[in-house]
């Protein structure tokens, strides 16, 4: 193995279709019109020296080292910034070039150290290696003369330093900022000599709106800006391509190694859903991998309250499957479970899944999309007749209208956030739907059009609004809609949202927006051009997600905005493998490829691969679960990769559950808070240590790759195999690709997939069949998956949960840039310096009469518990919202949260708690005992088995 | 909340979607919904709810809910 090196044209490819044929060193070229001639120069593999162009940005044309000449033209122009023309014959190398060159370069070393043998990037340093490419032996100048050598390092961001005495003040970073990463953070300050590079307000990085997504590193051709971890590791001598495990973007990335150590893990320009680019979680905060507190052996215990003891994997194993059987002995064949996770791989889903239906032999089997997404697989499926989102991220390219439903991108899903930041600065419009002002509705060279800061719980009746203003006003799509969908219900649905209970006026009463602001945003969203959709957990996580789901999808047929790049319904997944995991079969009643397991003919495709008959009932879903477990009749759980406790809603439920269990097993990266109630830990393994696939927002399928050993000695998919087979069900695998094909074999949209065609074309996005062998990037292009297209009638139905006298706010939950769900990871990283804790954002005119101020302890109470919690005083939540994350154990967010769910799907009601806040001196009496057991349920026997 | 209130929390919640539909279609739609989406367990046991008078729940989910279960009857006397 050896390191990736990408090549790097020096300028982003053009996008004509006209092509020019040119000259360069007497050799022909033909390339599209608008093409750079640095550019066109790679393309023949002659590269032309360089300093401030890289291929990620436009060209800039700063550093003059990549000057040419060119036939018929006066002066050396710089190849960066000059186009391609017809006929053109250049030439990058002669006498006055290479004298320019050198000339260039001395001026960069009189003022650069030269400790080249002990910086960081020797062997990746660009100005080392141009002054190779120009032949410079010598400064005329000296290194005595006015200089920047002794300029003060940054080491400020725990990821990376900035070190301004080996700046070349090419911009690259500043560009990065702006271009790539869309944050503006980073300037040019000063003028002429004195210029250099600042961050903020010429602030230390850590204190300036630095995002630290990395881009600047990358694109830093010095050691001006370099890894931490490459300054103590020193540079990699091997990368292994694979994908992010955080969010539902799912980035690719190079995980650059020495060994089994990862250097650094830097963004795969190839990847097709990132493109080369990064946050601060998929680039930085890896380290949880090798955290101290790490579970690295199987670990058993009688009862909760006993101290944990290290086995060996087949003690463990045995056990589980001796309890697993003794419980269904006793209790009947439905008292156990699984639980699978959207943090696992695909085929490590679909082993679990197949684990209960085939080998306990019942269909209880649900996944922690059962919290998040699962209103938009039912609502998409009954519409559109599939379970996912419509377009590719290329998608957004060719959108002229983004409304954003519940989702704040930057913080959950930043690297596809910069890619809309992109778009709208280069015009697209923007319709925000949330009762937060997220950082989208107003940040640098991006302003939203329309921003509809809706009481939460009122999505529905603004959607239905807007389809009010779409029909009255004649703004249908109607030769789309004749074409393409269900007339009859299509009437029905324009008849109903034409009703004057759902015109704008009326909604502006329900929901708090005003009415021209709603007429406002469906006029531009129907009139706009290509309208996009894309959505997030603020619309599946109220008692109305399902419903909400369908009234974007109306919404989108009824404009005509499915079926081409740049429009659709875009759901954005929280967590990596949220799609894979739902395509998988975790639902407890279906089969992989969302097929129902009591259609008799799917089932039976199953029953005869894996040789076992099923049951053709469906299962329990978690809460389900956990209210049959309260009840006595359910005693046994395997949960891999998830966190009930401190994700699920109602923790005092969810403990109450799990409590009343007798065989809780757990398998994860550490002893998270569901395993407080465990019996039998098994370790599990990072992304680093597996093999697998997972498959993102987009439908895209990704291969990950192990780059070191599983640091438990074993993979995760073969422990279940173990469970499975000490069980009596028999899996045989040699490797993933073996589970995959299986899948493959058994699910219609995965049916040409497989390990070699990913390998060959990098991913492929699902339905991937005969039909479509490389993949479907937009769905629904002529037809719907179902045919025509299904309005549903939305119908806004309050929510039980109301604010009352007792809880006279709402509770709406979310997370932040830097932690990731539960902050099992995330919170094992540096990346808890930008979130040491979770705070409670309350508006100042809820605040004052309260006498809350920013950085004071508050209590915030509900009907099912209360926690506390620091407040922040922000104008960000609007008066009568508070609003708060959950990635902290000891605050437990969901405490707080009730049982309240989607009608359809279960998906608990996070978004909309009827709350009070007051001041608080200290935790509740809750917390206080909590951390205790906890505490005491984290303690393992010092004598260790082996 | 006892489990029976649960179920019949979430029966008539989906009765509230199903309910913008009209009677027939909305009786159908729910007692599909239960069927699809619920155990047998728990169609069983807002059955037994609906036999013992049904306490809570709203009309078209209680009217789903004697559907399922004159469906039930009739595949156990086949």
């Amino acid at each position: 193995m050896t390191l990736i090196a990408e090549i790097d044209y020096g300028t982003p490819a053009a996008q004509s279709t006209t092509d020019v044929t040119l000259t360069i060193d007497g050799v022909e070229v033909t390339v599209p019109a608008g093409t750079s001639i640095m550019r066109a120069a790679m393309q023949l593999g002659t590269r032309i020296p360089k300093l401030c162009a890289t291929d990620s940005l436009n060209s800039f044309g700063s550093c003059r080292l990549c000057l040419v000449e060119i036939e018929g033209r006066p002066g050396t122009p710089a190849s960066c910034t000059t186009p391609v023309a017809p006929g053109m014959s250049v030439r990058t190398q002669t006498p006055r070039l290479a004298q320019l060159r050198r000339g260039v370069m001395e001026l960069y070393i009189s003022d650069h150290p030269l400790d080249c043998l002990t910086c960081a990037a020797n062997g990746d340093c660009e100005l080392q290696d141009m002054a190779g490419a120009v032949g410079l032996r010598d400064v005329r100048y000296g290194y005595q003369g006015a200089n920047h050598l002794d300029a003060v390092k940054d080491a400020s961001n725990p990821y990376f330093t900035f070190d301004p005495a080996k700046c070349i003040v090419c911009s690259r970073c500043v560009r990065a900022c702006e271009e790539v990463q869309g944050t503006f953070a980073l300037t040019i300050d000063g003028r002429g000599f004195g210029s250099k590079v600042a961050a903020g307000m010429a602030e230390p990085f850590m204190e300036s709106e630095c995002v630290s997504c990395g881009a600047c590193v990358q694109a830093c051709p010095t050691a001006t800006l370099i890894e931490k971890s490459v300054i103590e590791l020193g540079q990699p001598e091997h990368s292994v391509v694979t994908t992010c495990a955080y969010c539902g973007v799912g980035c690719s990335f190079k995980a650059e190694m020495r060994g089994e150590e990862v250097v650094r893990m830097v963004p795969w320009k190839d990847g097709k859903a990132n493109h080369g680019h990064s946050c601060v979680k998929g680039r930085f905060a890896w380290g949880y991998a090798m955290h101290k507190e790490r579970i690295l052996k199987p670990m058993l215990r009688e009862k909760v309250t006993d101290p944990w003891r290290e086995v060996s994997w087949e003690e463990a194993i045995g056990r589980v499957a001796s309890e697993f059987k003794r419980i269904q002995t006793q209790y009947g064949r439905d008292a156990i479970g699984g639980i699978t996770s959207s943090r696992c791989t695909n085929e490590e889903t679909y082993l679990v899944q197949k684990l209960v239906r085939a080998g306990f032999g019942n269909n209880n089997v649900d996944t922690c999309a059962r919290v998040c997404h699962s209103p938009t697989g039912y609502g998409l499926n009954a519409t559109f007749g599939t379970s996912a989102g419509t377009q590719d991220f290329d998608s957004i390219e060719h959108t002229d209208v983004v409304m954003l439903v519940g989702a704040n991108p930057t913080d959950a899903h930043p690297v596809f956030a910069s890619r809309m930041k992109r778009r709208l600065r280069e015009g697209a419009k923007l319709i925000v739907v949330d009762p937060r002002r997220i950082d989208l509705v107003r940040s640098p060279h991006v302003q939203a059009q329309h921003h509809l800061p809706l009481r939460p719980g009122t999505n529905v009746a603004v959607l239905n609004a807007m389809g009010h203003v779409i029909v009255t006003e004649g703004l249908v799509n109607e030769a789309f809609v004749r074409e393409r969908c269900d007339l009859a219900a299509f009437n029905e649905w324009a008849a109903f949202v034409a009703e004057p209970r759902n015109s704008p006026a009326e909604v502006e009463k329900v929901a708090g927006v005003p009415a021209q602001t709603i007429i406002d945003a469906a006029r531009l969203y129907a009139t706009g051009g290509n309208a996009a959709i894309y959505y997030g957990l603020g619309v599946t996580e109220h008692s109305q997600g399902t419903t909400t789901v369908m009234a974007i999808a109306n919404l989108a047929m009824a404009t005509g905005n499915i079926g081409r790049a740049g429009v659709g319904v875009n759901p954005l997944r929280g967590q990596n493998n949220v799609q894979g995991s739902c395509d998988m079969g975790s639902f407890p009643h279906e089969l992989p490829g969302y097929r129902h397991i009591g259609t008799d003919a799917v089932r039976a495709s199953f029953e005869a691969a894996w040789g076992r008959p099923l049951d053709k009932e469906p299962g329990l879903r978690i809460p389900n679960m956990l209210d049959e477990a309260v009840g006595g009749r359910f005693k046994g759980l395997y949960v891999q990769g998830e966190d009930i406790l401190q994700s699920d809603p109602d923790t005092h439920h969810v403990a109450a559950g799990l409590a009343a269990m007798e065989c809780v097993v757990v398998q994860d990266l550490f002893l998270n808070e569901t395993a407080n109630y465990a019996h039998v830990f098994l370790p599990g393994s990072t992304f680093l240590e597996r093999d697998g696939t997972f498959t993102n927002a987009e439908r895209r399928i990704q291969r990950i790759r192990r780059v070191m050993s599983p640091r438990a000695g074993v993979a995760d998919w073969e422990v279940t195999v173990a469970i499975a087979r000490a069980m009596g069900l028999e899996m045989n695998y040699r490797d993933p690709s073996e589970i995959m094909d299986e899948i493959a074999q058994l699910t219609p949209s995965f049916a040409g997939v497989s390990y070699a065609k990913l390998d060959e074309l990098g991913s492929v996005q699902w339905p991937c069949n005969a039909t479509a062998p490389e993949g479907t990037p937009v769905m629904h292009i002529e037809r719907f998956v179902r045919g025509s297209g299904q309005f549903m009638l939305t119908e806004y139905q309050p929510t039980d949960e109301r604010s009352t006298r007792k809880f006279p706010l709402l509770l709406t939950t979310g997370r932040i840039l830097s932690q990731y769900n539960v902050g099992a990871q995330t919170r094992r990283t540096a990346n808890v310096l930008w979130h040491e804790e979770d705070v409670l954002e309350i508006h100042p005119a809820d605040a004052g009469p309260r006498g809350v101020r920013s950085g004071d302890w508050v209590r915030l109470s509900s009907r099912a518990g209360e926690t506390t919690v620091r407040a922040r005083v922000t104008e960000r939540v609007a008066p009568g919202v508070v609003y708060t994350t959950f990635h902290h154990p000891m605050t437990q967010a969901n405490v707080v949260t009730t049982d309240f769910s989607d009608w359809a799907t279960n998906c608990p009601e996070y978004k909309v708690t009827a709350v009070q806040v007051t001041p608080s001196n200290g935790p509740t009496e809750w917390q206080t005992q909590y951390e205790e057991q906890a505490q005491q349920s984290r303690r393992i026997l010092a004598d260790a088995a082996d | 909340m006892s489990h029976d209130d649960k179920l019949v929390r979430m029966a008539n919640d989906i009765g509230r979607f199903f309910a913008a539909q009209g009677e027939a279609r909305a009786v159908e739609g729910i007692a599909t919904h239960l069927r699809k989406f619920w155990t047998p367990r728990m169609r069983a046991e807002i059955i037994a709810h609906v036999e013992h008078g049904g306490a809570g729940l709203d009309d078209l989910p209680r009217r789903a809910v004697a559907r399922l279960a004159a469906a039930s009857a009739a595949a156990a006397a086949a």
